[in-house]
């Protein structure tokens, strides 16, 4: 499928007829959709998320569970190598600032191999979280069991987790925002988009996005 | 309706805004660097006829950035394949994914010390979320990831080659 070719249709044929402008633009967003649909392992939107136990840079076990007055959760799979993730960092703290006393706090998650990247480990977490100010837990995925089940590809990978009776139930799977290189410049804040929809009892608009990040790695 | 518009017309707005802001980057580079390394910069819209080409000749298109280290460590198999498979219509084109900011210290070093022989091209595009699932819908968007296309036929990978593993997908396109 070719998304400019659809997109340039739509922009034509609106000239023409607004039917065929309908047309092609029910085409656009139809083809839009389908490319949102993948499932490759781990959570789809819908699935209940897992709870964990992970290590976090204070030493101290860290679940899902110990949040007791949290509405849900936003959990992201990030680390201190990773040019993508780092460019995150500021803006990851800014989520949390704005959202854990709205009670979606976030929680962020090492997944590496820190045998394969030794600048992800615990030391090396504990320095950035200090020299970064995270205001969030940063939590090794010890023995790498978590982020599997949540099907996390790359850092950084975000998981909007809303709580409810059955668990915590996947809501947003992707990117952070549209523009990795320059926070003035985005214009769509994905997850804080998903988090207000949350927050406000409505529909989330784009419920998975993609982004490029460093693959998670493994031995 | 109106929404539909508004967002065709804005995402109309922000593609040419960025093939704008490439073509003044091409001239730069190609300002900086006559002598030196010749590196073009795309957008999606640039790079889309080059990872869509029906010449009858087998791309291996390779998504990579000096920072991405599986993706370095897989870079010399890519590079055998280009010298070995040359006469039998294989063409290996890397695209780089290194930040702008990057070309100049750390892409382009890179690109000399190693001397790679395949095409390099740079690919600059913020719109992530458009481009990654219309180059594979299956594409997470994770480093590296590689597709390998004969005209219509095409293959996709988001994972890491053996040098092994790349031949044998190559030569599946070569049958």
């Amino acid at each position: 499928m070719n998304f400019s070719n659809h997109k340039r249709q739509n922009t034509n044929t609106y000239g023409v007829s607004k039917t065929l402008g309908l047309l092609a633009a029910i085409v656009c967003f139809v083809s839009l959709t389908a490319f949102t649909i993948t499932t490759d392992g781990g959570y789809d939107i819908g699935d209940v998320a897992t709870d964990f136990s992970l290590e976090n840079i204070d030493g101290k076990k860290v679940s899902l569970a110990d949040y007791k007055t949290a509405k849900g959760f936003i959990v992201i799979f990030t680390c201190n190598t990773c040019p993508y993730a780092v460019a995150y960092e500021d803006r990851i703290v800014e989520l949390d600032k704005k959202y854990a006393s709205k009670g979606y706090p976030v929680i962020a998650i090492m997944p590496n191999d820190t045998d394969v990247k030794p600048g992800d480990n615990m030391q090396a977490m504990k320095a950035r979280a200090k020299a970064k100010g995270f205001t969030f837990p940063y939590l090794m995925d010890d023995g790498q069991k978590i982020y599997p089940q949540y099907g996390a590809t790359k850092t950084p990978h975000v998981y909007i987790l809303e709580k409810s009776t059955k668990g915590n139930i996947v809501k947003y799977i992707g990117a952070i925002d549209d523009n990795y290189k320059d926070a003035s410049a985005v214009k769509t804040k994905y997850a804080e988009n998903a988090v207000d929809a949350l927050l406000a009892g409505k529909e989330i608009e784009q419920k998975k996005t993609r982004a490029i990040g460093c693959s998670i790695k493994t031995k | 309706m109106k929404r539909f518009l508004i967002i065709v017309l804005l995402l109309n707005f922000s593609c040419k805004e960025a093939s704008k802001e490439v073509v003044a980057q091409v001239k730069n580079s190609e300002a900086e660097v006559k002598s030196d390394i010749d590196l073009k910069i795309y957008d999606y819209d640039g790079l889309e006829p080059l990872i869509n080409k029906t010449d009858g000749k087998v791309h291996v298109v390779n998504f990579w950035a000096t920072w991405c280290a599986p993706c370095v460590k897989e870079l010399p198999y890519f590079e055998k394949v280009n010298a070995e498979y040359q006469d039998k219509n294989v063409e290996v084109l890397l695209v780089s994914l290194d930040f702008p900011r990057q070309y100049e210290t750390k892409l382009k070093p890179f690109i000399k010390a190693k001397k790679l022989q395949s095409e390099v091209v740079c690919f600059d595009d913020v719109d992530q979320n458009r481009w990654i699932p219309a180059i594979d819908s299956s594409w997470s968007g994770a480093l590296p990831a590689t597709i390998i296309y004969k005209d219509d036929k095409r293959q996709f990978y988001e994972k890491s080659f053996t040098y092994e593993e790349l031949k044998t997908e190559v030569q599946q396109f070569l049958k």
